[in-house]
C-alpha cells in the first residue's frame, strides 16, 4: 500500500523572537516532543511546529521570554457544523484507521452548570459572619451515619451513648484528591498529593495501580482504590489505607476499561500492579465479578471482612442516565460512601469519542442522586462525594449547596503542579513530569515543592469557601449541605431547574 | 392535599422571613395567674413588632379538662368547620366543644373554636401512642381540609395568636380571664407576607409551643432533613423546624433536652476535641448524625413544654435573650427594659451565653448541666 501523506497542519506554531533568543538551549531540552531542536552547523535553534501540543513549558522556561506558540493562522474556513477539530478528526482517522485517544476531560462548552448557578448573601434580616472574627467550621466528616442517636440516660443521672458510628474519614476541608494511579503518574506525584493530603488533613486516591511501600507513612490520609483489575490488591495493600474506593465507572469513560501501555509498565510499577514488566496492564470495562447489584454487596462485605470493618468502602461511578436509581442500589449495597464523576471527569487515555459523548455533567447527576436518596430517607445512610471538572472554591461550595459531602480535585490538583491541560498525556510524554514514568522526566516534580503548591491550594480555596458561608451567614458546612435554597440559576430551562431543585434568580 | 404554604408564604418566597419580640414568665411554684404582666412587657417591645402577628401560650389554663387534649381550631373556609367536626368525631372522642370566647370584633379575624379531645382508644401504658394519634389527627386536617387549621394540641395548655399588636390580640382572645402557671409571648415583623392568624406565633405541636425571633441560613438543610423522618413544613417557618426538631430529637430518639439544645446550637470542633474522650465521642457523634438540624444563623427562641420554660441563643449569639429571676418568678425575654416595666427590682438578671440552654422547671431553675459520660463502649 502506497503511503499517505498527511494533509494535517500544525495545530500550533512557534514564533521565536529573534532579538530576544540567546541560543541557551534551554527549550530545547525542557521540549519532551523534540520541538525545538538546535542545528550546531549553523547555530540555530529551529521549530517543528507539527510536533507541538502547546504545553507552555518552553514558554515559561525561556529565560528571555523569546518563544510565543500560536494557534496556526492556518485554519479552515469558518463552519459552526464542520467545525476545524470535526476536520482534523476526520482527517487524522483516514490516514490511521484508529480511535482518536485524548488525555484529561471532556472539553466541549455547553456541559458547565456551576457558571449558571449563583450564591446567596445575607443582608439586613439576617448577618453576615466574618470569617477573621469569627470561627467558621468546614471539617466534615464522611461515612454513614446512623438514622437517630441512642442516648440512655436517666433525668438528673448519668448520660451514656448507646450507638457506635461506622467508621468515618475526618476532613479538615471538604476537598479529596481524586484517583491517579501509580503508571498513569509516576512517584513523585504520588509523594506529592499524599504529603499534602497528610499535611492538610485529608485524603489522597491511589487509583487502582497500588500504592508504593515508601508512601505507608502516609496511610491515614490515603483512600485504597480497588478497580476492575485489581491491580496489587492483596490483604496488605487494603489495611494501608484509611478507606477503600470500589471504582466501577469514570466519568472520562464512563463503560470502559483501562490500558496502561507495556512501555509505560516499567520495573517498579509492574512489582505494585503484580504484573511482567513490560505488558499492557489492562483494566476490563467491567468487573467480571461485578454483574449486578448483589455481587457489588458481596464485594463491599468482602472488602470490609478483610479489613475488620474498620473502614469505610466508597463506591465510585460515572455519571449517567441512571444515577439516582444506581446510587440507590449502592447504598443498599451497604456503601458508605458514593462517588459520582461527572461527563467532565479527567483520564490519563480515553477514546476521545467516549470523553466528549459519554455521562451527563455531575451538577444534574449530585442533585438527582442527593433528592432521590431524601425521598427514600436513606441519605443519612452515605457521604456522597462528586469529582470531574471542580475548579474553584465556588464550584465546592455550590456542589456542597446541591447536596454532595465533599469533592474530589484531581485536574485542579494537576494544574498547581504545574499540568496545563494540554490534552496529552496518553503519551506518556508529559513536559511537566506528571503524567508520565520516564525516570528523567519525572524529576520534573519536585515532591517538597509539589506538595507545597498543593497544599496552598487547598488552603487558598478553603479561605474562600470560609469567606462565602459567612457571607451567607452560616458557620458550619454542615447548614450548607443541600441547602439549594442558597442557589438560584441563570438561563436555564424549566426542566433543567427542575431537576436541580434551584429557583431562577429573581424569583 | 391542601398546600398550607401558599396562605402562609403567598409570594413563594424561600420562607417566611421576620423578626420579633419574645417574653417568657413561669412561676416555679406552680401559682396560677392571669397574663396582666405579660402583655405588658410585649407592649413595652413595640419597637420590635409591626401588628403583623401577636400570640400568647398559656400552660395550666384549662384544669378542669387536664386530661384532655386541647385543640384549637381556625376556620377560613365555609365547610371547613363542618369536614372538621365529622373528622374529629370519627377519629377521637369529643369530650365538649364551644366557640372561642372573644371580645371586640376584629378585621379579619376567623371563626376560631376548641374542642376538648380524647383518643378513642387509650392505651394507659403508652402515652406515646395517644400522642401520635393526635398528631396524625392535626397533620392530616392541617394538610387535608381546606380552610382549617389547628394551631394548639397540647393538655392544659392553650396557644392564643392572631395578626395584630400584642394588646390587642389579648383583648381579643380576653386573656386577662384565663390563669396559667406560665406563659410565653410573642410578637412579629414579619416581612414577606401580609400575615396571616395561623401564621403567629408561638407554633405548637402537643405539649411544645415555641416562640423564636431569628433567621435560620440554614432552613433548607434544616427542612431536608426533617422531611426525610416525615415531617413536612407547610408552614415555612423557622419557628416550625425548629419544633418538629425538637419533637424528632427528644420525643422520638429520645435525647435528653439538654442533648438536644447540643444539637440545634452545638460546640464548636475546637471544643468538642478537647473534650475527655467519652464526652468528645459523644458530641462528635451528634454532630455527625444531627449536623442538619444544626440551626445556623441568628436565633434566640423561648420553648414551652409542661412545667418547663426553656430559653436558647445560636451559638455565636446574634439575638438577644435575657434571664431575670424575682422570687418564684422565671423571666426570659427579648429586653431586660420589658422586664424591668413589669418587675422594677429582680434578684437577679443575666444575659444567656450562645448555645447554652437555659431551663426553669417548676421548683427547680437551672442551668444545663449534663452528667458526666458513663458507659460508653
Ligand atoms: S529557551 Fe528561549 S532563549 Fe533559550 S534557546 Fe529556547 S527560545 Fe532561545
Ligand atoms: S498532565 Fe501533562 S500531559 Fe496531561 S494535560 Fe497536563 S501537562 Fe498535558
Amino acid at each position: 500500500m502506497k503511503r499517505i501523506k498527511t494533509y494535517l497542519q500544525p495545530e500550533y506554531v512557534i514564533e521565536r523572537l529573534k532579538d530576544r533568543c540567546n541560543k541557551c538551549k534551554i527549550c530545547v531540552r525542557e521540549c519532551t516532543y523534540n520541538v525545538h531542536i538546535y542545528n550546531p552547523k549553523r547555530d540555530e535553534i529551529l521549530s517543528r511546529d507539527e510536533y507541538c501540543v502547546n504545553c507552555q513549558r518552553c514558554v515559561v522556561f525561556c529565560p528571555t521570554k523569546a518563544i510565543r506558540v500560536r494557534k496556526n493562522p492556518n485554519t479552515y474556513r469558518e463552519n459552526y457544523h464542520w467545525t476545524e477539530e470535526v476536520i482534523r478528526s476526520i482527517k487524522q482517522q483516514a490516514e490511521t484507521g484508529r480511535i482518536l485517544l485524548t488525555g484529561m476531560g471532556c472539553d466541549k462548552p455547553h456541559l458547565t452548570y456551576w457558571d449558571r448557578l449563583l450564591l446567596n448573601a445575607s443582608q439586613v434580616t439576617n448577618p453576615s459572619i466574618d470569617p477573621l472574627r469569627e470561627p467558621i467550621e468546614i471539617r466534615t466528616y464522611l461515612g454513614k451515619k446512623s438514622e437517630h442517636v441512642n442516648i440512655n440516660y436517666k433525668d438528673g443521672g448519668d448520660i451514656s451513648l448507646e450507638t457506635e458510628l461506622a467508621p468515618q474519614l475526618r476532613l479538615e476541608t471538604p476537598i479529596l484528591f481524586a484517583a491517579m494511579s501509580f503508571g498513569a503518574v509516576n512517584l513523585n506525584v504520588h509523594r506529592a498529593l499524599a504529603r499534602a493530603a497528610a499535611e492538610y488533613g485529608t485524603y489522597f486516591n491511589t487509583g487502582e495501580g497500588g500504592l508504593h511501600p515508601s508512601l505507608y507513612k502516609y496511610s491515614d490520609h490515603i483512600i485504597i482504590q480497588v478497580a476492575s483489575g485489581r491491580f496489587g490488591v492483596n490483604a496488605e495493600y487494603l489495611n494501608k489505607g484509611a478507606a477503600i474506593e470500589i471504582k466501577i465507572g469514570q466519568g472520562a469513560k464512563p463503560g470502559i476499561g483501562g490500558h496502561l501501555p507495556g512501555e509505560k509498565v516499567r520495573e517498579e510499577i509492574a512489582k505494585l500492579r503484580m504484573i511482567p514488566v513490560g505488558t499492557d496492564a489492562l483494566s476490563p470495562a467491567p468487573h467480571h465479578d461485578i454483574y449486578s447489584i448483589e455481587d457489588l454487596k458481596q464485594l463491599v462485605h468482602a472488602l470490609k471482612e478483610a479489613t475488620d470493618y474498620t473502614k469505610p468502602v466508597a463506591v465510585k461511578i460515572a455519571a449517567v442516565h441512571n444515577s439516582a436509581a444506581i446510587a440507590s442500589g449502592i447504598v443498599r449495597a451497604d456503601a458508605d460512601i458514593i462517588v459520582l464523576d461527572g461527563v467532565r471527569g479527567s483520564t490519563g487515555a480515553a477514546p476521545k469519542v467516549i470523553r466528549d459523548n459519554v455521562g451527563i455533567p455531575i451538577e444534574l447527576a449530585l442533585a438527582s442522586v442527593d433528592k432521590r436518596l431524601r425521598d427514600e430517607g436513606i441519605r443519612n445512610e452515605v457521604s456522597i462525594i462528586v469529582s470531574g471538572g471542580i475548579r474553584s472554591s465556588a464550584d465546592v461550595v455550590k456542589a456542597i449547596a446541591l447536596g454532595a459531602d465533599a469533592v474530589y480535585i484531581g485536574t485542579a490538583a494537576l494544574v498547581a503542579m504545574g499540568c496545563t491541560l494540554c490534552q496529552r498525556c496518553y503519551t506518556g510524554r508529559c513536559p511537566w513530569g506528571i503524567a508520565t514514568t520516564d525516570p528523567e522526566i519525572s524529576k520534573r516534580i519536585d515532591p517538597d515543592v509539589a506538595s507545597a503548591r498543593l497544599k496552598n491550594l487547598l488552603q487558598a480555596w478553603s479561605m474562600e469557601i470560609k469567606e462565602i458561608l459567612g457571607g451567607m451567614g452560616m458557620n458550619a458546612i454542615e447548614s450548607l449541605r443541600g441547602n439549594r435554597l442558597q442557589l438560584r440559576a441563570v438561563g436555564l430551562n424549566d426542566a433543567e431547574l427542575k431537576v436541580l431543585g434551584v429557583k431562577a434568580a429573581g424569583e | 392535599m391542601r398546600d398550607l404554604s401558599r396562605i402562609s408564604n403567598p409570594y413563594r418566597d424561600d420562607k417566611v422571613i421576620d423578626s420579633c419580640s419574645l417574653f417568657g414568665v413561669i412561676d416555679l411554684e406552680g401559682r396560677r395567674f392571669p397574663p396582666k404582666a405579660p402583655i405588658k412587657a410585649m407592649d413595652i417591645m413595640s419597637e420590635r413588632v409591626n401588628g403583623l402577628g401577636a400570640g400568647f401560650a398559656g400552660y395550666g389554663i384549662y384544669p378542669e379538662y387536664r386530661d384532655a387534649y386541647a385543640l384549637h381550631v381556625m376556620f377560613m373556609g365555609r365547610d371547613a368547620k363542618g369536614r372538621t367536626e365529622e373528622f374529629l368525631k370519627k377519629n377521637l372522642r369529643v369530650l365538649m366543644a364551644e366557640e372561642m370566647p372573644t371580645g371586640k370584633e376584629m378585621r379579619d379575624a376567623p371563626l376560631i373554636w376548641r374542642y376538648f379531645v380524647e383518643p378513642k382508644i387509650v392505651n394507659d401504658k403508652c402515652s406515646e401512642d395517644s400522642d401520635n394519634q393526635i398528631v396524625e389527627c392535626v397533620m392530616k386536617v392541617n394538610n387535608g381540609i381546606e380552610g382549617a387549621y389547628i394551631f394548639s394540641s397540647g393538655k392544659d395548655m392553650g396557644v392564643f395568636k392572631g395578626v395584630g399588636y400584642p394588646s390587642e390580640i389579648a383583648e381579643y382572645f380576653c386573656l386577662d380571664e384565663y390563669e396559667g402557671y406560665m406563659w410565653i409571648c410573642h410578637g412579629r415583623f414579619p416581612t414577606n407576607t401580609p400575615g396571616w392568624w395561623g401564621g403567629a406565633h408561638p407554633f405548637n405541636i402537643l405539649d411544645w409551643s415555641v416562640a423564636h425571633n431569628g433567621e435560620l441560613s440554614s432552613y433548607g438543610t434544616n427542612r431536608n432533613f426533617l422531611e426525610m423522618y416525615g415531617y413536612r413544613c407547610t408552614m415555612q417557618t423557622d419557628t416550625e423546624v425548629i419544633a418538629y426538631a425538637l419533637d424528632l430529637l427528644v420525643r422520638r430518639h429520645k435525647i435528653p433536652i439538654g442533648l438536644a439544645a447540643k444539637i440545634l446550637a452545638p460546640p464548636f470542633w475546637n471544643e468538642i476535641d478537647s473534650m475527655d474522650s467519652k464526652e468528645r465521642t459523644l458530641y462528635a457523634t451528634l454532630r455527625q448524625v444531627y449536623g442538619g438540624l444544626l440551626m445556623n444563623g441568628p436565633f434566640s427562641i423561648i420553648i414551652a413544654r409542661s412545667g418547663e420554660m426553656m430559653g436558647l441563643a445560636d451559638r455565636i449569639k446574634l439575638r438577644p435573650l435575657t434571664a431575670a429571676i424575682k422570687d418564684n418568678l422565671l423571666y426570659l425575654s427579648s429586653e431586660e427594659a420589658a422586664v424591668r416595666s413589669v418587675s422594677p427590682s429582680l434578684d437577679r438578671v443575666w444575659n444567656l451565653r450562645g448555645g447554652e440552654l437555659l431551663i426553669g422547671r417548676l421548683r427547680s431553675v437551672k442551668t444545663l448541666e449534663i452528667p458526666p459520660v458513663v458507659g460508653l463502649h
